[in-house]
């Protein structure tokens, strides 16, 4: 068989697995975004008033905790997509 | 009908198409430049088109929208940056503006602007350069290196590294949010025409083929991936520009 092919099948398999992997940090920000908007609405039931403030805080908690899950999907992004190493072969 | 065969053709994820070349120059003018020209014309038409003869007290509801868009930013401003900072309201208001319309733009059929990583690294570059000019402002020459070195000298490299990152982490949410979107619907309109094809539900019209669970399904998701991730991804952007230029 040729050697090259089977390098790049390898790798290509690697990759996808490596982006499969990748997706997995996507627990850590669904875990605390539903603890952020938890707390979020408790306070907002216990304060009607301070909603929009709540609102606002929120969104904005939510976006830098969801950083690290996007991060993870452009790593899955890249592998799958613009893979980097098929062209080291 | 064999998997492999309709899996590998229906997935069509791509970057920004190269729609021509500027002669001469070799300068290389792709869809996101296209769609951001597109939207300037839009924002331009629109600002020409709310303001025209304006009252000191309203008469028309165009006046009215245009106040009540103006006033809110102006609003939104105040609140997070402080009363002192004003001077960036139309800023923050092109921000948001040009962040929606170029998510938005997707629903007429056109690459979104944002799912570009080169627009968004440009507003997270703007957004750098007004970070370190309110710094260097605030703190005087001299105290914005010092500022690297607080509490201890020796935490300085993190420091550095935490104000690259800034920016960096401001264009990717926004990159990834509706690059995002557009993989996932890509994904599932391939996973629909394969699973209507086993169903024996897809039929085939001249040149079109018409697949039955394509049909009203993946609208569901554009409500979520394009109008509402749209939205507040632009405002998220805006938001975090405002706190994080707002030194006090």
């Amino acid at each position: 068989m040729d050697m090259n092919l089977l390098a790049k099948a390898i790798v290509m398999g690697a990759s996808a697995i490596g982006a499969g992997l990748a997706m997995i940090a996507g627990i850590g920000p669904g875990i605390g975004e539903g603890f952020a908007v938890g707390k979020a609405i408790e306070s907002m039931a216990r304060q009607p008033e301070a909603s929009g403030d709540c609102t606002r805080t929120m969104f904005i908690g939510c976006a830098i905790a969801e950083s690290t899950g996007i991060y993870a999907f452009v790593v899955a992004l890249l592998l799958m997509f613009a893979n980097p190493f098929i062209g080291e072969l | 009908m064999p998997i492999q065969q309709i899996s590998t053709a229906a997935l069509d994820i791509h970057g920004p198409k190269i729609v021509f070349t500027i002669p001469g120059i070799n300068w290389k003018i792709t869809e996101t430049v296209v769609v951001g020209w597109i939207i300037i014309v839009l924002i331009f038409a629109l600002c020409i088109f709310l303001t025209r003869n304006l009252k000191r007290s309203p008469e028309t509801k165009r006046q009215v929208i245009a106040e009540y868009l103006v006033s809110s930013v102006n609003n939104l401003v105040r609140q997070n940056m402080g009363a002192k900072y004003m001077k960036y309201a139309p800023y923050i208001a092109m921000l948001i503006s040009y962040a929606a319309l170029g998510s938005l733009i997707s629903l007429l059929g056109l690459r979104s602007m944002t799912a570009d990583v080169n627009t968004t690294l440009t507003w997270g570059v703007m957004t750098f350069v007004l970070i370190t000019y309110e710094k260097f402002r605030s703190n005087g020459f001299l105290g914005y290196f010092k500022s690297y070195t607080q509490p201890v000298p020796v935490i300085t490299p993190i420091n550095i590294i935490s104000e690259v990152a800034t920016p960096v982490s401001m264009a990717f949410r926004l990159f990834g949010n509706i690059a995002g979107g557009m993989v996932i619907t890509g994904i599932i309109y391939m996973a629909l025409a394969a699973a209507s094809s086993a169903l024996h539900l897809s039929f085939a019209i001249g040149p079109f083929s018409i697949n039955v669970l394509q049909v009203g399904i993946p609208a569901v998701l554009s409500v979520y991936f394009d109008l509402f991730a749209g939205c507040i991804q632009a405002y998220i952007f805006a938001t975090l520009t405002m706190v994080n230029v707002a030194q006090d």
